[in-house]
C-alpha cells in the first residue's frame, strides 16, 4: 500500500477544495479513475484535503457500489441480472463471459486484470441483456458500442421528437431556447401559473404536481435556491431518462432554465447515475453550448454531480445527501425539500422526463398542452416497455390508451406466446394480468385497478416465465438496495429476499406465505421513505394473483 | 398554546411543539422506543414507535411527529402492533438481544415469537478488543446510530467511528477498519454510555463476564499503577 503515488492525485482533488464536503464524491470519483480504486492513503489525502473526517470518507466509500476500497480489475464488466435481463437469459450470459474468461463472478483476476460482477438494473431492459464494461476509464456497453440504442416508438413525437436519431441532437439542431425566452417575457407566477394549470405531475414514480412544488419553492424566503434534476434513473425497468438525456440534453436544460427563472434559483444539479457514464460527456458539451449562447453563466448555471451505485440516491432526499457528500440516507420528511432541501435551501427537485415536459407546456400554452391526454392525467407519456414483446423499446403515446395498445404497438407478445403478466411501475410497482388489458394507462384509471403507473415501466412477461424466479430478483434487488437506516426496510428487504430464495428454489415454508404478509405490509406502513414503503408492493401484488406460489403444495 | 387531540379515542390536551410520544408519555400511554435517547437527535429510524394518524398514508413515528390540533392518534392499533411485533421478531432473528433488558420487556409485551425467521442470516462477527476502554461486540449491534451521533455532533466532536456497508450489511465502523487507538478516539466513553444492548461494554466489566478475578484485572493495571506510584514519589 505503501507504494502508492500520492503525487498526481494531489493536483487533481485541489479544484475540489473550494466545495468542501459536497466535493466529496467528485474527489473520490477522480481519485478512482487515477488509481482505479480508492487506497487508504488515497482515501485520508482525500479527507486532510476536503476536511471531512477519516471515518466519514471511509463510510461514504462503503456505501456506493461503485466505489472499491479494496483493488479492482483495470477492466471490469457488469452484468444485469434484474427481472427483463433475468428475462433474456442474463444468468447464461454471465455463466458465458464467466467461463470465457475463466473467472467466478464477483472475483477478480489476481494480476488485477479483470472483473466480473452481476449488477442491478443498467437501465438498458429494451437492450436485455444488458452488459456494461469499464476498461481502464473508458466504456463500452452491449458488445462494444460507445453507447446503448434508443429505439423509440409510439403514437406522437412531443417529448420524442429529438430522440432516436442514432445521435445526440446537439443546440444547432435544436435550435433556440424559445419557450425560455417566452417564459422570461413573464412574470414568475404566470410561469408557475402555466405549469400548474397544465396538469403536470412528476414523472419520476410519486406523481406530485409539479407547479405546486415550485410554487412552494418560489414562494419560500431564502437567498439561495436550487433546482435539482433527478437522472439518478435506477428503477428497474426504466430507461426513458438516459434516452432524453443521451439523445435530447437540451430540453432537459431548457426545462431546468424555466425552472430556474421561476422559483429564482440561480444553480442547478443535474445528479446522473454512475451507471450512465456515456451521459456525461455529453451533457458537458450540451452545458457548454447552453453557456456559449447566454442560456446558462450569468444569473443561472448547471453542474453535473455523477452517482456511484445507489439505488436509494433516486429519492430526493438521500440525492440531496448525496450531493452534499455523504452517505445517501433519506432524511425525515417534513420539512419537505421546498422549504429545506439541499444545503437545507428551498429546492425543486424534478425528474428528466418531467422537465423536459416544460418547454412543451410554456410554448404551447397549458390550453393547447392539455388537449394531448385525459382531463385528469393530460399531457404526452414515455413507457418503457421491455421483456417478452416482439419490440421492446420507449413508446410515447398520450395518457389514456389501454395496456393492450400499448402492447400491439411494441409488436405483442414476442414468439406467439400468450401474456402472463406485466409488472407495472417497475419494482416498486405491481402485476398486471391480461384481465387488465382493457385498462387505461392514465394515473386515475391504473389507480382504480391498483396499479402503480410508477416510472412508466411495462415489463412484460410470456405465459411460460416463473414468476417466482422475477419474484425472487426483485428480492434481491431491495436487499441490496436499501440504505439500512429504517429497522423495517433494513432487515424486511433482506428477510423478504431469503423467504422469496426460498420459494424460488422450491423449499416453500407452511408459514411462509404469513411472514411475507407480515414482512410486507411492515416495509409499507412503518419505513421512513419511499424504498421501504414500495418494497413489497410487486410482492404482495404476486401473492394476491397468485397466492399458490407461496403455499406448500398438498 | 394548549392544543386538542384525540389520543386511542380520549381527547387530551398538549403544549403546542410536543411530539406525539411526549403527548402519549404526558398522558400514561406506553409507545415503546429503541433508537429515541434523550441525550440524541431523533432520527425515527427504528420505527417501534410508531402510531397511525388519521388521513396519513403510512404509520408516524412518535418520536418526532408535532402533535396538532384535531390530530387523531391511535397507538396501538391493528396495523401499529403489526409493524412494532414484526419489527421486534426482526430484530431478535438478525442480533444478539441477550443483554438487551428493555428489548427483552418489549419482546414479551408484544408476544414475539422467537423463532419467526427460522433460516434468518444473523449478524454475527467477532468481539472486537482493541482498546483499554471498551470492547465493542456488533453482533450485538442494532444500528440504533446513537453511538455515531454521540462521537460526532450531539456531543464529542471526534469524528472516529462511522458506518460501514450498506442496508442489511450495515455494521459501525472505523476508517479502514483501524483499531480504536489509531483513530481519532478519545476514550470518552459516551458511545458505551448510549449502547442500548451490551454492543460497548466497558473493558473492566467484559473481563469480569469473562471470568476474570477483580485482583487479576488489578494485576493488568499493575503497569498503571507504578508508574503513577512513581510520579508520586518523583
Amino acid at each position: 500500500m505503501s507504494d502508492i503515488d500520492l503525487a498526481p492525485l494531489k493536483p487533481t482533488i485541489e479544484k475540489f477544495i473550494p466545495m468542501s464536503r459536497s466535493g466529496l464524491l467528485p474527489a473520490l470519483h477522480a481519485a478512482q479513475k487515477l488509481y482505479g480504486w480508492i487506497s487508504e492513503p488515497v482515501a485520508a489525502e482525500i479527507a486532510k484535503t476536503l476536511h471531512v473526517p477519516l471515518a466519514d470518507v471511509h463510510g461514504v466509500i462503503e456505501f456506493y457500489s461503485l466505489f472499491y476500497n479494496e483493488p479492482i480489475g483495470k477492466k471490469v464488466i457488469r452484468v444485469c441480472t434484474d427481472p427483463a435481463c433475468g428475462i433474456k437469459d442474463s444468468d447464461g450470459l454471465l455463466r458465458k463471459l464467466c467461463q470465457q474468461y475463466d473467472i467466478e463472478p464477483h472475483r477478480t483476476r489476481a494480476d488485477l486484470s479483470l472483473t466480473i460482477e452481476p449488477s442491478p438494473c443498467l437501465g438498458m431492459c429494451e437492450l436485455a441483456p444488458a452488459v456494461w464494461t469499464m476498461n481502464g476509464g473508458q466504456w463500452t456497453v452491449g458488445e462494444g458500442e460507445d453507447r446503448p440504442r434508443s429505439m423509440v416508438y409510439g403514437q406522437i413525437r412531443e417529448l420524442t421528437k429529438n430522440c432516436g436519431k442514432g445521435k445526440t441532437t446537439y443546440l444547432r439542431e435544436y435550435g433556440e431556447y424559445k419557450a425560455l425566452m417566452k417564459a422570461k417575457s413573464m412574470p414568475q407566477d404566470k410561469v408557475i401559473a402555466e405549469v400548474k394549470e397544465s396538469g403536470l405531475v412528476g414523472r419520476g414514480g410519486a406523481a406530485f404536481p409539479t407547479g405546486v412544488k415550485w410554487e412552494g419553492a418560489f414562494k419560500a424566503e431564502a437567498n439561495q435556491k436550487y433546482i435539482i434534476c433527478n437522472a439518478d434513473e435506477s428503477e428497474p425497468g426504466t430507461f426513458k431518462d438516459r434516452i432524453l438525456l443521451l439523445d435530447d440534453p437540451h430540453s432537459t436544460i431548457e426545462g431546468m432554465c424555466i425552472a430556474g427563472y421561476a422559483i429564482g434559483a440561480s444553480k442547478g444539479f443535474i445528479y446522473v447515475r454512475g451507471e450512465y457514464p456515456y451521459i456525461i460527456p455529453v451533457l458537458e458539451k450540451a452545458l457548454d453550448e447552453a453557456r456559449g449562447a447566454g442560456y446558462l453563466g450569468k444569473d443561472f448555471d448547471i453542474e453535473v454531480r455523477v452517482g456511484a451505485g445507489a439505488y436509494i440516491c433516486g429519492e430526493e432526499t438521500a440525492l440531496f445527501e448525496s450531493i452534499e457528500g455523504k452517505r445517501g440516507f433519506p432524511r425525515v420528511k417534513p420539512p419537505f425539500p421546498t422549504t429545506h432541501g439541499l444545503f437545507s435551501k428551498p429546492t425543486v427537485i424534478n425528474n428528466v422526463e418531467t422537465l423536459c415536459n416544460v418547454p412543451l407546456i410554456i410554448s404551447k400554452g397549458a390550453a393547447e398542452y392539455r388537449k394531448i391526454g385525459t382531463e385528469k392525467s393530460p399531457g404526452p407519456k414515455l413507457f418503457c416497455v421491455s421483456g417478452d414483446v416482439a419490440t421492446p423499446g420507449l413508446y410515447e403515446v398520450p395518457f389514456g390508451v389501454t395496456l393492450r395498445e400499448v402492447l400491439d404497438m411494441a409488436g405483442g407478445i414476442a414468439n406467439g406466446k400468450s401474456l402472463k403478466s406485466v409488472l407495472f411501475g417497475g419494482a416498486a410497482g405491481a402485476f398486471a394480468t391480461s384481465e387488465h388489458l382493457d385498462v387505461k394507462m392514465t394515473f386515475e384509471d391504473l389507480r382504480a385497478a391498483g396499479l402503480p403507473l410508477g416510472s412508466g415501466v411495462v415489463m412484460v412477461f410470456d405465459e411460460t416465465r416463473d414468476m417466482r424466479d422475477a419474484l425472487n430478483r426483485l428480492g434481491h434487488f431491495f436487499a441490496h438496495e436499501s440504505c439500512g437506516k429504517c429497522y423495517p426496510c433494513q432487515m424486511g428487504t433482506q428477510r423478504q429476499k431469503e423467504i422469496l430464495h426460498r420459494i424460488a428454489i422450491g423449499k416453500v415454508d407452511s408459514d411462509d406465505f404469513a411472514r411475507l404478509q407480515d414482512v410486507g405490509w411492515t416495509m409499507t406502513d412503518a419505513s421512513l421513505c419511499g424504498l421501504g414503503q414500495t418494497a413489497a408492493s410487486a410482492v404482495l401484488s404476486a401473492m394476491k394473483l397468485w397466492p399458490e406460489l407461496f403455499e406448500v403444495k398438498s | 398554546m394548549a392544543i386538542k387531540l384525540t389520543l386511542d379515542n380520549k381527547e387530551v390536551t398538549a403544549e403546542e411543539g410536543k411530539t406525539l410520544l411526549e403527548v402519549a408519555r404526558e398522558n400514561g400511554g406506553n409507545v415503546p422506543v429503541i433508537c429515541y435517547h434523550d441525550a440524541t437527535t431523533a432520527n425515527a429510524l427504528c420505527r417501534v414507535c410508531v402510531v397511525e394518524v388519521e388521513g396519513m398514508r403510512t404509520l408516524q413515528p412518535a418520536c418526532i411527529v408535532k402533535a396538532a390540533e384535531g390530530m387523531k392518534v391511535q397507538t396501538k392499533s391493528e396495523k401499529v402492533v403489526r409493524s412494532r411485533k414484526t419489527i421486534l421478531e426482526m430484530l431478535n432473528s438478525t442480533m444478539d438481544l441477550s443483554e438487551a433488558d428493555e428489548i427483552q420487556r418489549m419482546m414479551q409485551e408484544y408476544a414475539v415469537d422467537e423463532k419467526r425467521f427460522p433460516d434468518a442470516e444473523r449478524r454475527e462477527s467477532e468481539v472486537k478488543d482493541d482498546n483499554p476502554m471498551y470492547i465493542r461486540d456488533y453482533s450485538k449491534c442494532l444500528l440504533c446510530w446513537r453511538c455515531v451521533q454521540v462521537c460526532a455532533e450531539d456531543a464529542q466532536f471526534t469524528y472516529a467511528i462511522n458506518f460501514e456497508g450498506r442496508g442489511y450489511e450495515t455494521q459501525i465502523g472505523t476508517f479502514f477498519d483501524k483499531a480504536i487507538p489509531e483513530t481519532t478516539c478519545v476514550l470518552c466513553g459516551q458511545c458505551v454510555g448510549v449502547c442500548p444492548t451490551g454492543a460497548l461494554k466497558p473493558k473492566r466489566q467484559f473481563l469480569l463476564e469473562q471470568g476474570v478475578s477483580p485482583q487479576e484485572i488489578s494485576v493488568m493495571n499493575t503497569g498503571r499503577k507504578q508508574r503513577k506510584a512513581k510520579r508520586v514519589e518523583s
